[in-house]
């Protein structure tokens, strides 16, 4: 388990970075975190000509809260994230949602721009983007270019960036007050990649949902950020509402096989997963109940 | 029988004041493991060493059309590439049977595949270069041309007319077939009042070591010598397989086991890529490293279970229990293992199901087929997981059947604790089992009556727990009945030489071997107490057939039983020598003398006399000064096997404690009880966490391990990312207890703890999974039980 030989180069500014993904184009990997690419790399999976390593662009980490807005530097590591006080603030999911990322030592390395670029589809960090509407920025040779979060994931490890692009930051609007948030996710172990998971962000008036966004993980070839929530907003829930919710939502999922739970599987943990999460946010533990039945 | 044990009536050396039996002491090699100076096979570098990689096959079954490897050859840093034929002429292929299992059939392996693959991961090339990094390289130059066979996967078609046979020699995919019937099974079902039946299934899984495989061969051709560096539970075994198919004298081989990362008992085997290994050293007259990675692990270290196995019951109304019946079937890929074989774990389930209970009614009958799956045999609790699981799936189905509690049908049926000497309904011999002490123990430990009270409270809201017991039987200390007799040249018996050395210090070697579970630390402990040295005393060598006296090594949980007792009466033996050399240098007699802390003192009033470090110095330096006529020996060697039972048999029982989502098909374990009886425990804490380990690696397989074959053979997760090993997040605590029946063949008194742990963890985990699932009426006889599994039994999906 040894990587094919290939080229490395530390960047030394994004500029310089940029330069080596327009020379190199698709033979070019960025090293981030390193935490999904060298592993890929030991198994042969990916062969890339050069590495371009950008773990020295100090200017890409940490985040800030300027003019309303929620900026994130792409190589703020998981560990970063857990611990940001603005991220604590702004941004409460996100960090509910990083604490289920991996392990400790994975979440030293590994950063958020890496997993966004990876996109992975059971992965959190990329729902997280869709249910808080996130924008991505991206730098490429033609200047920087923002992404809307429902536009950047595009299957599975395919994402709107082009090769010659590099992942900068994430843009992410400020949480607003009296928002209330909610996270879960069934996977076989901890630290698993989920089975199926729920990043949702709602706001509450007179126990109705004014707002409410879901977005769901590991529900098909990219994060879904539900349209079905549209059922359960301005309504007084009940089990009838939330079932046919459940059932709406059901027609936007599109599972995949893998190890741990067929299609079938996926729809039903999804569905429980939404009915756990609108009691939960409504105080409303009979609509649990009912769902589960 | 013998009369009673004489330490009980007298002290004896285990019983001194100073005894290391019985205490948690640190491990002897416990700074050097935590200071990273262990050596492990991956850390030896040899001068001109060369590291090989094997080119495994993508196909579950093909016909090697031909292999080009000029490519390769030209890349750099390659020394040679390797195919079956080529190795073909420095060793021979071997065929893995045993006498004594009658009708096992395979047919002959080699150490590279010639002609044909028979699995995904067979390797069909080797490929030697200065690095292991260029060896890869170079591999992926090497051109196979493959034309596809079709793949037996499916165990259960194995056997159908109309599958092709694998090995067209062998006429059939039958390895072998045991049947066994015992009193009169017709008739008890008869009378019966309750039949039930249900078939079991077990997950294929395997034992993901954290140190994968690793071999360095090394031949001398100066010498005519090869050295075998492998971390392996059985050296001297290494030693004549080797010299066996390499036509070389056992003393021509050495083989050296320094640190090892785990093994339970994958590392107890002949594995054609460790055979390639040491036949290129030869072929190529240098050094050669083989270290398994992660994906080749999974893809060729030993699998086991996967058994389909249909059982049945019947019961009266009382709960006592009528008779027993079984039908297990298994696959164990293309070739019986070498030399161990791969029919042992269905003998053994045979052997073992109704273990624990008085019915003398038991029909089996046990199939073992080929498929062209990786190969599969023995490991940790070889059988024990399924015959455990099958009787105590089965008792609690009958239990639930009759309304009866299952702690009650238990209580009814275990074989009384004053009835031994007796036999099981298979007619294995139990020289003393304590059944209703451990489950009077566990069922205090758990305080049975209100965790029942709990969980009917918790019902109530929604909330659904189970309880699971299982009791089990263990098989340890194996004498020559299990591999000996079938003519594999695998010792039964252990050897311990013990020496004093020039300051009073100690050194011993013995033939068990050390793969983290504490060999070193119980031989240091047994030799410090008998011998009244301290500890820090005694150095332990094991793990070079150089080196050591001949022995079987570490595995089926013989080390502390059978090496134990061979360190004790080494120990024993220069004991008295020691105290005869004293005895004649202080003008006494040795029985006024005993050694305490490193002296000679009187037995009568404790008044030191000489220390052992003085009286080292006379006996080498100055043995002028003895008197005339002694001839001291500092030196002793003892060996040891178990010579009246077969097997130690050992006993406990186990129980879980958990909650099922039934929303989910999750299930979190809670807690976990553990009652064993392995005899004299010679140190509490390295056999409680011999138990914990056990239990967990059958938590394991209850809740998460599987190697998942597609229809085409190909296995779809070998990866730690989908392959789930249990890890500690998912954990519960694990209270042990024990229950202390020492057995009688052995003045030590120990019995083996290494496996009792796995033995009935699955088990009890199942049994709790269906008593949480009883509201819902579904019944759950399959491992692992993923949420998957139990959504689909609850009809959620």
């Amino acid at each position: 388990m040894k990587a094919s030989a290939f080229a490395y180069a530390r960047a030394t500014s994004v500029a310089n970075a940029l330069e080596l993904l327009t020379a190199y184009g698709e033979r070019a990997k960025v090293l981030s975190g390193g935490q999904s690419l060298v592993p890929a790399m030991n198994l042969r999976l990916v062969a890339p000509d050069l590495i371009v390593d950008i773990g020295e662009l100090t200017e890409l980490r940490g985040a800030a809260v300027k003019r309303g807005v929620l900026t994130i530097g792409a190589l703020t590591r998981h560990a970063d994230l857990l611990k940001s006080p603005e991220i604590a603030a702004h941004a409460p999911l996100l960090k509910d949602a990083v604490a289920h990322i991996a392990h400790p030592a994975i979440r030293n390395r590994g950063t958020i721009g890496g997993s966004l670029a990876h996109a992975d589809p059971a992965s959190e960090l990329p729902a997280c983007m869709l249910t808080l509407g996130a924008t991505i920025i991206a730098r490429g040779p033609g200047g920087e270019r923002r992404i809307a979060a429902n536009e950047f994931f595009a299957g599975i490890y395919e994402t709107a960036l082009t090769p010659q692009e590099l992942l900068v930051a994430v843009e992410l609007p400020l949480t607003p007050k009296n928002s209330t948030h909610f996270f879960h996710e069934f996977a076989r172990r901890h630290g698993d990649y989920a089975i199926v998971g729920l990043a949702a962000q709602a706001s509450i008036k007179d126990e109705r949902f004014a707002d409410l966004r879901l977005g769901f993980f590991a529900v098909g070839d990219r994060p879904l950020l539900a349209k079905s929530a549209s059922k359960l907003v301005d309504v007084a829930v009940t089990s009838a509402v939330l079932s046919e919710a459940a059932s709406a939502l059901d027609d936007e999922l599109d599972p995949l096989e893998d190890q741990q739970a067929t299609p079938a599987m996926r729809r039903h943990l999804a569905k429980v997963l939404l009915a756990r999460c609108v009691s939960l946010l409504l105080a409303r533990p009979d609509l649990c109940a009912g769902a589960s039945a | 029988m013998t009369s009673e044990r004489s330490n009980l009536q007298t002290l004896s050396a285990l019983d001194r004041p100073n005894s290391y039996i019985g205490k948690t002491v640190p491990r002897p090699n416990l700074d050097r493991l935590m200071q990273g100076r262990g050596l492990y096979v991956s850390d030896i570098e040899l001068p001109r060493m060369a590291h090989a990689v094997f080119l495994r096959s993508p196909h579950a079954h093909a016909r090697i059309v031909g292999i080009e490897t000029s490519a390769a050859k030209q890349m750099p840093g390659v020394i040679a590439v390797v195919s079956g034929s080529e190795l073909s002429t420095v060793i021979t292929p071997w065929v893995g049977v045993l006498s004594h299992l009658k009708g096992l059939k395979s047919a002959p392996q080699n150490a590279i595949a010639i002609d044909r693959v028979c699995w995904q991961g067979e390797a069909v090339a080797a490929v030697v270069a200065a690095s292991r990094a260029q060896a890869e390289d170079a591999a992926e130059h090497v051109l196979v041309k493959y034309e596809e066979l079709h793949a037996v996967t499916d165990m259960r078609a194995a056997l159908d007319p109309a599958t092709p046979v694998i090995h067209a020699s062998l006429g059939d995919n039958l390895a072998f077939e045991r049947i066994h019937d015992a009193g009169a099974v017709d008739q008890a079902f008869a009378e019966s009042d309750e039949v039930v039946e249900a078939e079991f299934v077990f997950g294929r899984h395997t034992g993901v070591t954290l140190e994968p495989r690793a071999v360095v061969a090394d031949w001398n051709a100066a010498e005519a010598r090869l050295t075998i560096y492998q971390g392996t539970q059985a050296p001297h075994m290494v030693q004549n397989i080797a010299a066996l198919h390499l036509g070389l004298k056992e003393s021509q081989v050495r083989v050296v086991c320094k640190d090892v990362g785990g093994s339970f008992g994958i590392k107890v085997h002949i594995y054609a890529d460790e055979m390639a290994t040491y036949a290129l050293s030869k072929l190529l007259r240098r050094p050669v490293k083989f270290v398994a990675d992660r994906v080749e692990s999974f893809n060729t270290d030993i699998h086991a279970r996967d058994h389909r196995c249909k059982g049945k019951i019947g019961v009266k109304r009382d709960g006592t229990i009528m008779a027993f019946e079984i039908d297990d079937l298994t696959g164990i890929g293309p070739y019986s293992m070498y030399p161990r074989t791969s029919a042992i774990e269905a003998n053994q389930v045979v052997n073992l199901v109704g273990g624990p209970y008085v019915t003398g009614n038991y029909r089996a009958r046990a199939r073992v087929v080929f498929q062209n799956k990786n190969v599969m045999c023995q490991y940790r609790a070889v059988g024990h997981p399924i015959a455990c699981s099958v009787t105590e799936g089965l008792v609690d189905l009958a239990a639930m059947k009759i309304a009866m509690d299952p702690v009650e049908i238990r209580r009814r049926n275990l074989i009384a604790d004053d009835a031994y000497p007796c036999a099981s309904p298979s007619g294995l011999r139990f020289e003393q089992l304590s059944h209703h002490a451990a489950l009077a123990k566990l069922v205090q430990m758990m305080d049975y009556d209100a965790l029942r009270a709990e969980q009917a409270a918790l019902r109530v809201s929604n909330i659904h727990r189970g309880i699971g017991i299982a009791s089990f039987i263990e098989v340890t200390n194996p004498s020559a009945a299990f591999y000996g007799v079938g003519g594999a040249k695998i010792s039964s018996q252990d050897g311990v030489a013990v020496r004093v050395d020039a300051q009073g210090s100690v050194i011993c070697q013995t033939s068990i071997t050390e793969q983290g579970q504490g060999s070193e630390s119980l031989t240091a402990q047994i030799v410090g107490s008998v011998l009244g040295v301290s500890m820090d005393r005694v150095r332990v060598i094991l793990g070079d057939t150089d080196n050591t006296p001949y022995g079987g090594g570490t595995w089926a949980s013989r080390g502390a039983g059978i090496g134990g007792e061979a360190a004790l009466q080494a120990a024993k033996t220069l004991r008295k020598n020691i105290l005869d050399v004293a005895a004649a240098v202080l003008q006494s007699t040795p029985s006024e003398l005993d050694i305490v802390n490193n002296v000679v003192v009187n037995v009568g009033d404790g008044e030191p006399r000489i220390d052992l470090s003085e009286l080292a110095r006379i006996v080498y330096f100055r043995p002028d000064t003895l008197p005339p006529g002694i001839q001291p020996e500092l030196m002793a060697t003892r060996h040891f096997v178990p010579r009246e039972y077969p097997f130690a048999f050992t006993n406990g029982i186990q129980a879980s404690w958990l909650e099922l989502d039934p929303d989910t098909g999750f299930v979190k374990l809670l807690k976990h009880w553990v009652v064993e009886d392995c005899g004299t425990i010679i140190n509490p804490q390295l056999v409680d966490e011999q138990i914990r380990g056990g239990v967990v690696q059958g938590l394991g397989a209850a809740l998460f391990e599987k190697c998942v074959y597609d229809e085409r053979g190909q296995l779809t997760n070998a990866n730690m990312a989908d392959y789930l090993v249990p890890m500690s997040g998912e954990m519960p605590d694990i209270d042990v207890g024990h229950v202390v029946t020492p057995t009688l063949e052995s003045e030590l008194g120990a019995k083996g703890a290494g496996e009792a742990g796995t033995a009935g963890a699955a088990a009890a985990v199942t049994n709790a999974v269906n008593d949480a699932l009883r509201p819902f009426g579904a019944i759950i006889t399959e491992i692992p039980l993923t949420p998957q599994v139990i959504l689909t039994a609850l009809g959620r999906i």
